[in-house]
């Protein structure tokens, strides 16, 4: 295999702390040598002056649609979307149709990342079967499918009784439960946050509150069960003050943001664009900032996408009857650096939410630099300024917030297991 | 203006020009040969997706007396039944050169939608809990007729704040022509962020009649709302409906308005809705005239 250098990037390695001008060599699909101005000979020379290399960046949350639902995504589609994004892992939830709550199916999605995915593709299996909150599915059977967490998302355990038996059986093969939380009979027909805007609009509201009271009942159960919980997309600043809490008190839990929620609030709603109706909504400038504080001192662990495709013609219709959810593989990244141009963030903190955590809490490969490591990187143009399109986005649905938005940065090579499966087409 | 989708948008001043064709509007109304030439050969659309009469019926008027076709395409006769979706079916009747759509529907946000993807004026004839303008302009129209000017007036809103299109509306138009509004209800019917659209929410009818000229009770649907938002009809028309004793908190010349259908004996005694300071059946007939300007100014050729 051959023998690439890439020269002159900015490593930035949050697993060590290493933020330095440095060559980096790949051979046969590994990181093999590091230092400035590495001699000797090589295959191919990647000139890489102002640009950060990173390791490639892990999702944790992401729809990829396949089996079911192929015309919104499949996994071939959804993973372009991710290495074009500077992901080279992502992380598939379990509603597809059918739902991945089998080893067969588990098995199937892993067949197929294998036969058609440029990235590398982990699957999170059903925590109930069907999605239904009543029995819990086969999760031994899936872990040793491959699964690597267990969650039922979107369809949320309403019955605490199960939720517990859940987190203990998945504590016993050593795997977490992620749990999307709202309570739905709060939630009611609520379609956005509940506030003035939603008021200003006639939209039915969804009150921060029904996210922070099946926060605090999970967290409640991981301290009963001992059980490693994860908390998807906290959308609620309030949210982030129970879970720092519970992080004191030494309960096991773990947690995600979105970039859209780290971006937008609900004002977006006004316009009724159904690209920003998701679950849960978009919230308000104070929750806004609390979820930033949240990732900055670390209660927040990770961003995770929670990217959702749907298809033009679903979310082309009255706000109340869309269906929730947008894409985000290819703009978390640019969402993030907007904050380190700002002087929010520090670049090497950024990539540790982004790529190094992300991997912990699954316990999955990558988030390193590391000699030996698999070559699973990302080179970024930290500051050319681009515009999203619907045309340039390679996830098979265009449903983003951020269409003719510009941001400043984004991904100009990926890299996967060494082999260069992403490199941006000059314009 | 281009489209009427709601009051939100407007300036005082648009609200004003409205207000002052609908003057002109009333005069033909009031004629023995109800109709003028002013649109003939234009075609108007009533796409009403929700069942309604009196808006429905409100708006052919108005199109018939300025001799436009009027068509009306309701949800269960049209092809949604069919499963083509709205934008579809909209782009469709406009293909067919209508040169304006009246809309209607249960959804928030259904006329802007509709109005940046078909190229054709679009009327909100009132859409989910969002707004229900032209309601707002009549009303705003039948105070000015009773009171002279909304400035300074004190108007107390009753009802449903929360579900109401009307509130809403109301809210935007009133407070634009210089008025202070309150809006009562149980808490329950107040919506989060009232208070933003610079009203004031109250929790009693003392509280909210107190010196007001002007009172707009709004209907309560009870199928829906009993149980849910308040325990039964019986209480809430004893502490929220209006009687003579209630309308003793008001100024003494105070009006009454009601956007209907009335539910007697709920949000509204039937002694009031029939009496003097009634203004419901007024708010009818300038409802057809504030449609007429509406469609005028819309689709004539004027700037």
């Amino acid at each position: 295999m051959s023998h690439i250098r890439i020269k002159g990037a900015r490593l930035l390695d949050p697993s060590t702390g290493l933020d330095e001008v440095q060559d980096l060599d790949i051979e046969d699909g590994k990181i093999v040598k590091k230092g400035r101005d590495l001699s000797g000979s090589a295959d191919e020379w990647v000139e890489a002056d102002g640009k950060w290399l990173v390791p490639g960046l892990i999702d944790i949350h992401t729809h990829l649609r396949e089996p079911g639902f192929e015309y919104k995504e499949d996994i071939a589609s959804g993973a372009r979307s991710a290495v074009q994004g500077g992901y080279t892992t992502v992380c598939c939830m379990a509603n597809t149709d059918p739902v991945n709550d089998s080893p067969a199916i588990t098995e199937f999605i892993y067949r197929r990342a294998k036969e058609t995915a440029l990235a590398r593709v982990h699957v999170i299996a059903a925590a109930t079967q069907g999605l239904r909150g009543e029995i819990m599915s086969e999760i031994a059977g899936l872990a040793g499918a491959g699964a690597v967490a267990f969650s039922d998302d979107g369809e949320v355990i309403m019955d605490a009784g199960v939720m517990r038996r859940v987190l203990e059986y998945a504590s016993g093969v050593g795997r977490p439960v992620i749990a999307h939380c709202e309570d739905l009979n709060l939630r009611g027909p609520g379609v956005v946050h509940e506030g003035a805007h939603a008021t200003c609009c006639g939209l039915a509201g969804s009150p921060a509150e029904a996210e922070t009271i099946m926060v605090a009942r999970d967290l409640e159960l991981a301290r009963l069960t001992g059980a490693h919980l994860h908390i998807a997309h906290v959308s609620a600043g309030r949210s982030v003050e129970l879970i720092r809490d519970a992080k004191a008190a030494g309960v096991r839990v773990t947690a995600e943001v979105t970039p859209h929620h780290l971006y937008l609030t609900d004002e977006a709603i006004r316009g009724y664009n159904t690209h920003t109706k998701m679950a849960p909504p978009l919230r308000t400038a104070q929750d806004r900032e609390l979820l930033w504080e949240g990732l900055i001192d670390g209660t927040l662990d990770c961003v995770a996408t929670d990217h959702a495709p749907h298809a033009d013609y679903e979310k082309d219709v009255e706000f109340d009857s869309a269906p929730f959810g947008i894409v985000g593989l290819e703009t978390a990244l640019p969402v993030v650096l907007s904050a380190v141009h700002a002087e929010r963030i520090s670049a090497l903190q950024a990539i540790m939410r982004m790529s190094t955590t992300p991997a912990k809490i699954l316990g999955l490969p990558g988030g390193t630099l590391d000699l030996g490591a698999p070559a699973d990187l990302a080179l970024i143009d930290p500051n050319t300024v681009w515009k999203v399109q619907a045309r340039g986005l390679a996830s098979r649905s265009k449903n983003s917030p951020f269409l003719d938005h510009e941001f400043q940065g984004r991904t100009v090579e990926t890299y996967v297991g060494g082999q260069r499966v992403y490199k941006l087409e000059e314009a | 203006m281009k489209h009427l989708l709601g009051i939100e948008t407007l300036s005082r001043e648009e609200i004003e020009r409205i207000l002052e064709t609908t003057q002109a509007m009333l005069e033909i109304s009031q004629r023995e040969v109800k109709r003028v030439p002013t649109l003939r050969g234009r075609t108007i659309i009533n796409l009403f997706l929700e069942p309604s009469t009196r808006t429905r019926v409100s708006f052919e008027i108005a199109a018939k007396r300025l001799s436009a076709d009027a068509i009306n395409v309701s949800a269960s006769g049209s092809s949604l039944s069919k499963a083509e979706t709205l934008t579809d079916m909209a782009k469709n009747l406009v293909a067919m050169n209508a040169d304006l759509l009246v809309v209607r529907d249960r959804t928030a946000g259904v006329p802007q939608m509709l109005a940046e993807r078909v190229r054709a004026p679009v009327v909100n004839a009132g859409d989910g809990t969002h707004e229900h303008p032209t309601q707002a302009l009549l009303d705003a129209f039948t105070i000015r007729q009773a009171l002279g000017s909304l400035d300074g007036r004190r108007i107390a809103i009753v009802g449903d704040i929360a579900h109401s299109r009307v509130a809403r509306s109301d809210i935007y138009a009133f407070t634009k022509l210089g008025a202070e509004v309150r809006v009562a209800g149980p808490p329950t019917m107040i919506p989060k962020g009232i208070e933003m659209m610079g009203v004031k929410p109250c929790h009693s009818m003392p509280e909210a009649l107190d010196g007001a000229d002007v009172v707009v009770m709004l209907r309560i649907q009870r199928e829906r709302l009993a149980g849910a938002l308040f325990p039964s009809v019986r209480e809430y028309a004893a502490t929220f409906g209006l009687g003579f004793q209630s309308l003793r908190y008001a100024k003494p010349n105070a009006i009454v308005l009601h956007p209907g259908p009335v539910n007697r004996g709920v949000e509204i005694a039937a002694e009031v809705a029939d009496a003097e300071p009634s203004r419901i059946l007024d708010q009818v007939t300038n409802g057809v005239a504030v449609r007429m300007a509406v469609l005028y100014l819309l689709t004539g050729n004027h700037s």
